[in-house]
């Protein structure tokens, strides 16, 4: 079965002071993760849609579904983790208690605050799913990337035709990912925020599918701005 | 949920727009899997469409022609993945004398509404007729271009006089092969000929009775009814030949469009009392005959296959661009973009 989880279990601390977590903030009157969510219903390989929401935000998130006539059968809410890692693996908890784990099943894994991405990034992450264990979702470094330990001086500036931007979907076996994460250390767990970066540790090939530069993650309220302006000028017609 | 439309902003530009939409709503959500370009989309993408035109229209997405896939229906009515060929006439009334493509106020996409370079198109459903489940996508993506040929053949069978022996096509291009080949279909009886400039183009004519150039017509031929598919410049000298060859008070119907005024012989027109029949788009009733005579005649099917010029994967605004530009330097067929953007 191909799964999406639907990551929202983020605070939004980045976005300054605002009172609820960024995926639910408005972009041109809606949700940012009704947008979002509802890209994902329209591929029909997909069985189920997992949205993991902050504990005291899963009701609200409920709530959201259903004001958007989006509270279908094939979309669950869950309780989020501590970290993204562990937001995940909840997601992977509630596949296995509501249908078990097949070999061949895969996740989508998707930042709420991605709301552009495009119906050909979703299906290649399926397709490329599919067929390698890890997919991650990338463009091409535009600017140059600047390494440094310190954050005073430059220790490496590395060739930026070998350098690309992480984007979201990640998309997984599922088994394979749990058993990747489970023979991980507690302190391992704390540095390897990035699932993929699980995979490449151990020595497994991740497969990288190009994204959108348009594909951005509404972060900050710059983000948002930038997001909202895009939408609004595009509503000529 | 956004919406990637892919809008041509000046020639041979495209720019990514978004807009937002709802699922959930009274609209069928299409995903579009095979396209093909018409000669006024080139018009748009090249500029040559005049300058008025493109400063009232741009930005606008192209492409007119195209088939896809349900993926989301809020009624329930179709079932997620039923292929379907897209209506791109929009009513925005009903008339009961006046078809749909001929009321003034109807929208037709790319023509001032954006067409089908969409993530997604959200259609109503009576803009949607099913396609047949074997049906060869490559073929059915100009299904668009058949109805013009349909639409026009209802509409000469309930004017016409019911005298049929022969037609003359004038036009050896897309519309003229398939005018000539349903012509053959729905009046096996009857004899067609095809009247072109090519020789190469007229030898893909294989079914029709005789394939004559232009110049080599013989004067003492006559034809019951004439249709022009020539368009353009060619338009009026087929409209002279028409009327030169044509028996009295025979119908020709007129379905090339010219960006010019062209000049026509009315003393003859009057003298043997023709009918000048003008024939412009189509509406929903014609994409259904369209299929159901693919599945009442399934050779239909397998010539229009010979149709098929150049086929491009589109995954990326790159691909758009090479695929327009590689179907303004091919000489025949129609060229297909499978839309995987």
């Amino acid at each position: 079965m191909i799964y999406a989880g639907i990551l929202a279990g983020g605070q939004g601390t980045r976005m300054g002071n605002v009172p609820m977590p960024k995926q639910f903030l408005l972009l041109n009157d809606k949700p940012i993760i009704v947008h979002t969510i509802e890209k994902f219903l329209l591929n029909d390989e997909i069985s189920t849609i997992i949205v993991a929401s902050p504990k005291e935000w899963v009701n609200y998130t409920n709530d959201t579904l259903k004001k958007f006539n989006i509270n279908l059968p094939n979309v669950n809410v869950v309780e989020g983790g501590s970290d993204r890692n562990g937001t995940i693996m909840n997601i992977i908890k509630s596949i296995e208690e509501e249908n078990g784990i097949e070999d061949d099943d895969i996740l989508i894994t998707h930042d709420a605050v991605r709301p552009f991405l495009t119906h050909r990034i979703i299906q290649d992450n399926i397709d490329m799913g599919l067929k390698y264990d890890a997919v991650d979702t990338v463009i091409s470094a535009v600017d140059t990337i600047v390494e440094s330990e310190d954050g005073e001086f430059i220790k490496d500036i590395p060739k930026r035709d070998t350098m690309y931007q992480g984007q979201t979907p990640q998309t997984f076996n599922v088994r394979k990912l749990q058993n990747l994460y489970e023979g991980l250390t507690t302190e391992d767990k704390e540095i390897l925020t990035d699932a993929c970066k699980i995979f490449s540790m151990k020595g497994e090939k991740v497969k990288l599918v190009e994204g959108e530069i348009f594909n951005l993650k509404v972060t900050t309220p710059y983000d948002l701005n930038v997001a909202n302006s895009i939408i609004k000028g595009s509503l000529d017609k | 949920m956004i919406n990637q439309v892919y809008r041509l902003v000046s020639p041979r530009q495209f720019e990514v727009t978004y807009k937002d939409k709802s699922i959930v709503g009274e609209e069928v959500v299409i995903r579009p899997t095979h396209m093909s370009i018409c000669a006024a989309d080139q018009r748009y993408y090249t500029g040559t469409r005049g300058k008025k035109a493109m400063r009232e229209k741009l930005p606008m997405a192209l492409i007119h022609e195209g088939v896809g896939e349900v993926v989301f229906d809020p009624t329930g009515k179709l079932s997620v993945g039923t292929k379907v060929v897209m209506v791109p006439n929009t009513p925005t009334e009903t008339d009961s004398v006046i078809a749909e493509n001929y009321l003034r106020s109807s929208q037709f996409r790319s023509s001032g509404y954006d067409g089908f370079m969409q993530d997604y198109v959200f259609m109503k459903h009576d803009r949607l007729v099913i396609l047949p489940e074997d049906m060869d996508m490559d073929v059915a993506a100009f299904t668009e271009l058949v109805t013009i040929t349909v639409h026009a053949l209802s509409r000469f069978e309930k004017k016409a006089h019911i005298r049929r022996d022969t037609f003359g096509v004038w036009g050896d291009g897309n519309l003229g092969f398939i005018t000539c080949l349903f012509l053959k279909k729905l009046y096996p009886e009857s004899t067609v000929y095809i009247f072109g400039k090519t020789d190469y183009k007229m030898n893909h004519f294989s079914f029709v009775d005789q394939a004559i150039k232009i110049d080599e017509i013989p004067d003492d031929l006559t034809i019951d009814h004439g249709i022009e598919c020539a368009g353009g410049k060619g338009s009026q000298y087929a409209i002279d030949q028409i009327i030169d060859h044509i028996n009295p008070e025979g119908t020709i119907s007129l379905l090339g469009v010219s960006e010019y005024p062209v000049e026509i012989n009315t003393r003859m027109v009057l003298e043997k009392g023709l009918t000048l029949l003008g024939s412009s788009r189509s509406g929903t009733p014609d994409f259904q005959r369209a299929i159901d005579i693919y599945e009442e005649h399934p050779s239909i099917v397998d010539y229009l296959g010979t149709l098929v010029g150049n086929v491009h994967n589109v995954r990326n605004q790159h691909d758009i661009i090479e695929t327009f530009e590689s179907d303004l330097s091919s000489s025949w067929g129609k060229t297909v973009m499978r839309w995987m953007i």
